[in-house]
């Protein structure tokens, strides 16, 4: 087997060092009756060709997004990452190298992590970020969580603009500790109907800009209103790459900021991996979830990296901990803080108006064809629009004429009693012959 | 020795600055096309907060990176013998295959039509974690071992839910255990009850009886645990638990030492997570991406998170709602780590069930060779038995004459080598957790335990100077953690670095 070093004498060698007979004498604490006799019932060993070959085929029975015109968001987005990126990522000191337990031997890691935290803290316009959470979703979970540790209150109210899914995936963690979630009806732009829920029972208030359908939104009253009532405002986001362009919730005084990363150097790979980002107000730190790089000196007084606030963490603080997250996002991270780091701010701005522009020609074309109504009055680089059929029907007759043309709301919340209602998007990544094939195939198939 | 230079470099090892030192805003590694000056839909809501990120060109950008990363340890350097952490070989024909258009290129999203290859994968490697773990369900979408824990801990919480006992509360979890373990309860909303450490490392069936009773919902238990061994009372405990009405979570950290070997379903357990990036090698990246599927008894499974792959004819499609299902909810946005999925697959089929369980025997006989040439030159405080995938020491022998662990630790660093897991578990003081995998040949573990022992002469011979001083020769000395802790630093700002640039060109 190409990966096992021991050779039959090694192996010998080692039992007659370690004074056994046989491997099997090493098992001596397993129950007998659990040692399996036999191999399990499943295939044997292969070489790199059978299973290079195995894993293509499975590759070819899927579409890529590339070999469509692709309009699909909603969480997940396809930008270009530059080839040297990936090329980075597989660096092996950077691919096989642990939790940077070490300091001393983990100062790459380390320094790439304190330029994340600080790339990040700019970008979303707040004081402090961490190394990373698992992905938008997740993220947006633990500050929920985080509200109610803050506050001592109970409560988390979502805006019917979050990503179903984030609301989700909060809602089972936060129900959990037994907080309660209010999750208000889909709103295509109404983020603010958050504040007239507000009370003394309210940990924070939850909302989105851009939200799923795309609308962006002035969060300052709802900061004001928010803070009036004790509660903290969460801003969560799913497209990181709007803040080249409109303004970040930091600057609407957002008490945590989280979202997804996965636009800035990740691929779309079927939902995962990505990266989560979190940031939150400097006098928030010591609630804060997840690891955090910061800087100190070495014996030498030069200046180093470290991971540092471990008290707050679940190796050293068990169950008090204020996540039970170990293992994060690492690379998927760091791919971020290359990409980021190519752009810098010259080309992100760019970048973000690029994908305002493609938005734009997409709402305008499609807003040409009949049966079709935007929704999405202040968007990024995503709208909303109103079919005059179902839209699920409509994406996947979309799909067969090799249009992905977004995503059902229905697919995304089934009671959001938006059936006929599309969620769409581009990106720096469509042609204008793309926009055009979308509209003349939506027209055919609205027909 | 010479220890300054003008550069700030020291030979091959090149000085490298934050990017906020070097870059700037117009600076940039991408060519984009020009925008068409089309009239914004955003009006007042256009970004007034300044951004001043630093931009590098592609050239900049390899070469800081690069940098970067000749200042880190990997397994690809080197042993890498983290206890708990399983730090094998990540065989790079799985870096290939997550690469394929056909996965990389791929929206969660997409209508199902287009993505019945990846569903398909999905369904093979569960099939694959199923008949290893000898469990009938599992759910691939937990993102990590913590999230995998959540996981199965929401699903025992949803199964007492369901059979009207919501009143169970408390979890038991031994003190040997990961700090995941009592977080992870606690983010489910039980409380942790400690079962005290024995002398011998186990978890003993009568302390688990004693601590039993009408209140408790789960136990949760590392197998082989972070001793490094097997509990052999471990299906009496499963017995006894599931008598008392309670559900028993396994932490599969440590599956690497029984895989292929023994299948956790026949030791009674009722979840447990699988860690890809342990036990199948997919890549710890500094830090992450893992992955976490967990797998569930047949009492559990009902309650598995969406979303969930569904057979019809020929075709798989997902179903993404809780409606109609006893789903406990949604562990993430969309179905999981993917890209781990992938990589896992490969390995698994790569090795074979006559490979997987080949991997559990060299992972078990490894260690115990280490223990073998170890013994004699340190305290193992379960030395007297054969152990498991990893090696547990102490520093008993060594700490009177002045030498702890992390001296241990920092001196293995000079020696070029990445330290053994130092003070954990918590149950064995100044505890040295050595896991060496199986992806190490013979000839590596002799050069390593050539050192350790080399080591324990230097502290014999009362060398205890040379212990506190290191680590000497590796890119950073000590470096001062109550420092980072107390006067927390955790980003640039513009204005605010001047002290460090000071201290830095000194």
């Amino acid at each position: 087997m190409r990966y096992l070093p021991l050779t039959e004498v090694d192996r010998q060698q080692m039992l007659n060092v370690i004074g056994a007979q046989h491997v099997d004498d090493l098992f001596v604490d397993v129950p007998k009756a659990a040692v399996l006799k036999d191999l399990v019932d499943l295939p044997r060993a292969q070489g790199e060709i059978e299973v290079h070959r195995h894993m293509q085929r499975l590759a070819e029975k899927n579409t890529p997004a590339g070999r469509t015109a692709f309009f699909l968001g909603a969480g997940a987005y396809r930008h270009h990452v530059p080839a040297s990126v990936d090329h980075l990522i597989q660096r092996s000191e950077f691919l096989t190298a642990y939790t940077p337990y070490q300091p001393e031997i983990a100062q790459g890691t380390l320094q790439a992590l304190y330029e994340f935290q600080s790339q990040v803290a700019q970008l979303l316009d707040m004081e402090v970020a961490n190394a990373s959470m698992y992905d938008g979703s997740t993220a947006c979970a633990e500050a929920a969580m985080m509200a109610a540790r803050v506050t001592k209150r109970r409560k988390i109210i979502f805006s019917g603009g979050v990503h179903p899914h984030y609301v989700d995936t909060a809602r089972t963690a936060c129900e959990a500790l037994g907080l309660e979630v209010v999750a208000l009806p889909a709103a295509v732009d109404d983020e603010a109907a958050v504040t007239k829920h507000l009370g003394a029972d309210v940990a924070g208030v939850i909302v989105q800009s851009p939200n799923v359908f795309g609308t962006v939104t002035d969060l300052t009253a709802i900061g004001e209103a928010a803070r009036g009532a004790g509660a903290l405002m969460i801003a969560t986001f799913t497209e990181c790459v709007s803040f080249g362009l409109i303004e970040p919730a930091g600057a609407y005084g957002a008490d945590i900021v989280c979202g997804e990363g996965q636009s800035i150097g990740n691929a779309l790979n079927f939902g995962g991996p990505y990266v989560g980002l979190f940031a939150v107000k400097e006098k928030y730190i010591r609630q804060m979830p997840g690891r955090v790089a910061g800087e100190t000196l070495d014996a030498d007084g030069k200046r180093g990296f470290v991971l540092t606030l471990s008290t707050r963490e679940q190796h050293i603080r068990r169950e008090k901990a204020t996540s039970n997250i170990c293992t994060n996002s690492g690379l998927c991270q760091l791919a971020w803080t290359i990409h980021m780091t190519l752009l810098g701010e010259e080309g992100l701005r760019k970048l973000a108006v690029l994908n305002h522009e493609k938005a734009i020609q997409l709402a305008d074309a499609l807003d040409k064809v009949s049966g079709v109504e935007v929704l999405t009055k202040r968007c990024f680089n995503e709208i909303a629009v109103m079919l005059k059929k179902p839209a699920q029907g409509v994406v996947d007759a979309l799909a067969e004429k090799g249009v992905i043309g977004g995503v059902a709301m229905s697919r995304l919340n089934p009671r959001a009693n938006m059936d006929n209602v599309l969620i769409t998007c581009a990106t720096e990544m469509n042609t204008d012959e793309d926009i055009a094939a979308f509209a003349k195939t939506l027209k055919e198939v609205l027909q | 020795m010479i220890t300054e230079t003008t550069s700030g470099n020291r030979g091959l090892l090149q000085a490298e600055p934050l990017i906020f030192e070097t870059g700037h805003a117009t600076g940039t590694g991408v060519d984009l096309p020009a925008p068409k000056g089309l009239k914004s839909k955003l009006g007042t809501l256009t970004r007034k907060a300044p951004l001043d990120l630093p931009g590098l060109s592609e050239p900049e950008t390899m070469r800081h990176f690069v940098r970067l990363s000749q200042r880190n340890y990997a397994i690809d350097l080197g042993l890498f013998p983290l206890g708990s952490c399983t730090m094998k070989h990540n065989p790079r024909l799985n870096e290939r295959a997550a690469r394929f258009e056909g996965f990389a290129d791929l929206h969660p999203l997409q209508p199902t039509s287009t993505i019945q290859g990846a569903l398909e994968l999905m369904d093979e490697l569960a099939h694959w974690l199923c008949t290893l773990t000898g469990m009938p369900a599992v759910a691939l979408s937990p993102k990590a071992g913590a999230h995998g824990e959540f996981c199965g801990m929401l699903a025992i919480k949803a199964a007492l839910d369901a059979k009207g006992e919501s009143h169970r509360k408390r979890v038991l979890v031994p003190s040997s255990a990961h700090g995941t373990n009592p977080a992870t309860a606690a983010a489910a909303g039980f409380t942790v009850d400690e079962i005290p450490a024995r002398d011998d490392g186990r978890v003993h069936l009568d302390d688990v009886k004693a601590k039993l009773g009408p209140d408790v919902a789960a136990i949760m238990i590392t197998n082989p645990n972070t001793c490094g061994l097997f509990e052999p009372e471990i299906k009496n405990i499963a017995d006894a638990i599931h008598e008392a009405g309670a559900y028993f979570y396994c932490d599969g950290a440590n599956y690497n030492a029984i895989v292929g070997k023994v299948r956790p379903g026949d030791l009674g357990i009722d979840a447990m997570h699988i860690n890809l990036h342990k036990t199948f090698s997919t890549p710890h990246g500094g830090g992450g991406p893992g992955a976490g599927p967990t797998v569930l008894s047949a009492a559990l499974a009902p309650f598995a998170p969406v979303p969930h792959i569904v057979l019809r004819g020929e075709t798989r499609e997902l179903r993404e709602h809780m409606a109609g299902t006893q789903a406990f909810g949604r562990m993430c946005a969309f179905h999981g780590q993917m890209g781990m999925f992938t990589r896992a697959l490969a390995y698994m089929m790569s090795h074979g069930s006559d490979g997987l369980r080949q991997v559990a025997e060299d992972a078990v006989l490894n260690a115990n060779y280490l223990l073998a040439r170890l013994k004699p030159h340190f305290n193992a405080p379960f030395g007297d038995r054969p152990c498991m995938h990893e090696v547990l020491l102490d520093d008993s022998s060594i700490k009177p004459k002045g030498v702890e662990t992390i001296d241990m630790a920092k001196a293995l660093l000079d020696e070029g080598y990445h330290p053994f897991t130092t003070y954990f578990p918590l149950v064995v003081h100044g505890a040295m957790l050595i896991e060496p995998t199986e992806t190490e040949p013979k000839r590596e573990l002799d050069r390593f335990a050539d050192v350790m022992i080399a080591l324990a002469e230097r502290v014999n011979a009362g060398e205890v100077e040379f212990f506190k001083q290191a680590p000497k020769l590796t890119p950073m000395r000590r470096l001062d953690d109550t420092r980072a802790a107390r006067q927390p630093k955790l980003r640039w700002r513009r204005g605010e670095n001047d002290t460090a640039n000071k201290v830095a060109a000194e």
